[in-house]
């Protein structure tokens, strides 16, 4: 026994030297792709899990490891992460519970001929070949204004809801919004107001907004917090079909207000598209049809391509839009 | 396990019940020694991956740094006492490296600061349980919401990052081959702190107090000091886990080493050492370490979800301490 042992240990330390530094795949194997999430047992991710499948099976021949830690710690993914180097997985896509504290895990991964992506929330540089962002600010700028004048083809009066006037994400995407709405014509922002991303005050500004302008066509919230009081300050005040609340929400919290009508449609990313796109990178990386380098275009299937930035980092698509008609698909998932 | 079975008329009481043979084949570090065998047999069979001297070497770290508390724990629950800060100790510490090596402090500084705050800790939990008479397992329930307060205060959601790049042997460097610095400081330990607790004046003192503090008192140990130097000591191994840990992640954030209290206690305590105090011992510990260490990787390998890890390892804590007694239970009757 002890023998045997001993030489099995042997073996399996020699054959882990040779396989060190190369990539390459032995035919026939499937590739294996490591799908690591914060935390098992949260909606957004089952989701990001089941796009995955749906890539592994458009690919075939690869198999999804989808796993994570119980609690959204750096230290039990990182236990994680190194028993699927120990598996010897193909790739790795991680969602990271702390940008810096994986690093040193991952680069080890990638010592071992592992390719790691990061995708949803990122890991600093020197830890993975690239990231998978789920979309970009000029693309959730241009968003979140379509959304509303898509509903308003003679033009109209519209108003913004944002969070508190420091918050980096809101400023960017409406800066990115305001560069785009030449684009619109007819379509005029009469004021930016802020709920401090909390329910009460966004619904008192939401308030304040219908009374001081009457006529108000829309308003865009980009904001979770913001979307949801906005729409039911349009409910209380009766304003159902004249004000039409859009921006970016929660298709779980969310789901009443398309109901009510309140909200015609909303946007947000798609977590199933954001699996299938990670792993469909993951393959083509893991199999060598593409090199992670600035500039460079990575398929996705279904989803087009990604092009990388200087970081190596890429945006999917545009913001997923959410109305009556797959609202009902979502609202149980996130 | 010199348990008096009902003696026969005569009251004749033996020096010992049964030969030394035969009580350290019924030892708990022997049934603790055989459940590690049985879980390592099982796992070179469950998984292919599990035999690789490389796999083997990365699966220490998931236990190493918390086994480091674990010894010290281990003497500090010994004499009765308890301390679960240990976590928030290492987030202290950690936090305190970082601040120092945001202010230039090269590695030999940053390495003082850590092992510095530990002990300071240690120092604190040590004057009030032992100066004030508290009891420990409230005073570091405090401390262990106060050490990690003052890392929020600090960091809040920012992160100290760039440790100098010869700081990184601490967690992640091999000594020798697949045999990594943390592994060879944790065996280094382990024989420190066995010989301190069964070969040393200072070991008997510690069983003695956790037997009868009142009664070890009245025997000439001064108490109180020796549960001042087992929190001290508390707290510098926390320090040096907190060297370990931050050097393996290369950064720190308040978080760091969330929940490892319970670990470390359910590694002491599924070691054999008495909760309520007087009995234990370090070989049981470094057992357990492993047990520990090789059901989570285990498990890990087959891509058990780590919910199912907890209740394994929770049942296995209950089933190591009930099994034996339910066993002579069941003799006895």
């Amino acid at each position: 026994m002890i023998r045997r042992t001993f030489t099995k240990l042997l073996a399996g330390a020699t054959l882990a030297t040779g396989l060190m530094g190369t990539s390459a795949l032995a035919q026939d194997d499937p590739v294996r792709i490591a799908l690591v999430v914060k935390a098992l047992g949260i909606g957004f991710f089952e989701a990001a899990a089941k796009g995955a499948e749906e890539a592994a099976a458009d690919l075939g021949n690869t198999e999804i490891i989808y796993t994570g830690p119980t609690d959204t710690t750096a230290e039990a993914q990182i236990q994680v992460i190194n028993s699927l180097i120990a598996q010897g997985v193909d790739a790795i896509a991680v969602s990271a519970n702390d940008p810096d504290a994986l690093v040193p895990v991952l680069k080890k991964a990638m010592q071992r001929g592992i390719t790691v992506i990061s995708w949803d929330s990122g890991v600093a540089p020197e830890g993975r070949q690239m990231h998978l962002n789920p979309s970009s600010n000029p693309l959730i700028g241009n968003m979140i204004i379509k959304l509303a004048a898509d509903e308003l083809p003679d033009g109209g009066k519209v108003a913004l809801l944002s969070a508190t006037t420091t918050s980096t994400n809101q400023n960017i995407w409406i800066d990115e919004m305001k560069k785009v709405m030449g684009d619109y014509p007819g379509i005029e922002l009469v004021a930016t107001v802020y709920g401090d991303d909390l329910a009460d005050k966004s619904y008192r500004e939401a308030q304040g907004l219908m009374q001081k302008y009457p006529d108000l066509d829309a308003i865009i919230a980009p904001t979770s917090v913001g979307i949801v009081a906005a729409a039911q300050a349009v409910v209380d005040a009766g304003k159902v079909g004249q004000v039409n609340v859009t921006g970016l929400g929660l298709p779980s919290e969310m789901a009443g207000a398309i109901d009510s009508g309140a909200s015609k449609s909303f946007a947000i990313w798609n977590p199933i598209d954001l699996g299938y796109s990670a792993t469909m990178i993951a393959h083509a990386l893991a199999s060598g049809d593409a090199t992670a380098e600035p500039g460079a275009e990575i398929p996705m299937g279904r989803m087009g391509s990604v092009t990388l930035d200087d970081d190596n980092a890429g945006a999917m698509a545009d913001p997923f839009v959410y109305d009556s008609s797959n609202i009902d698909d979502f609202k149980s998932i996130f | 396990m010199t348990t008096l079975h009902d003696t026969a008329p005569g009251r004749q009481i033996p020096d010992r019940l049964q030969s030394p043979l035969q009580r350290r084949l019924k030892s708990w570090e022997t049934l603790l020694l055989l459940v590690a065998i049985g879980i390592f047999v099982a796992n070179s069979f469950a998984s292919p991956y599990f035999l690789n001297a490389w796999n083997l070497s990365d699966a220490t770290f998931n236990f190493t740094e918390k086994a480091m508390i674990a010894f010290a724990m281990a003497l500090l629950i010994i004499s009765g006492e308890i301390d679960l800060s240990v976590a928030a100790i290492i987030a202290l510490a950690s936090t305190a490296m970082g601040a120092a090596m945001t202010a230039g402090a090269a590695t030999p500084m940053i390495l003082l600061v850590g092992i510095g705050t530990g002990l300071a800790c240690g120092a604190f939990n040590g004057v009030l349980v032992t100066r004030f008479g508290l009891p420990s397992i409230v005073v570091t329930i405090g401390t262990m919401s106060l050490f990690r307060g003052i890392s929020y205060i600090v960091l809040g959601d920012q992160a100290f990052r760039g440790y100098p790049s010869d700081f990184a042997f601490f967690g992640q460097g091999y000594v020798f081959w697949v045999i990594s610095f943390e592994l060879v400081l944790f065996a280094v330990l382990a024989v420190i702190y066995a010989v301190v607790l069964h070969l040393t004046n200072f070991g008997r003192a510690v069983y003695a107090i956790g037997n009868n503090a009142t009664g070890a008192e009245f025997s000439g140990i001064r108490v109180a000091r020796v549960k001042f130097i087992l929190f001290l000591l508390t707290g510098l191994m926390s320090g040096i886990a907190a060297i370990c840990l931050t050097s393996r992640l290369g950064s720190t954030r308040p978080s760091i080493a969330f929940g490892w209290e319970l670990e470390v206690v359910t590694m002491v305590v599924l070691g054999g050492v008495n909760i309520l105090g007087g009995s234990g011992s370090i070989p049981g510990v470094v057992i357990a370490a492993f047990v520990m260490g090789l059901v989570t990787f285990g498990l890990g390998l087959l891509n058990v979800p780590g919910i199912v890890m907890s209740i394994v390892i929770g049942a296995l804590l209950i089933g190591v301490i009930a099994l034996p007694r339910l066993w002579s239970k069941w003799r006895a009757a």
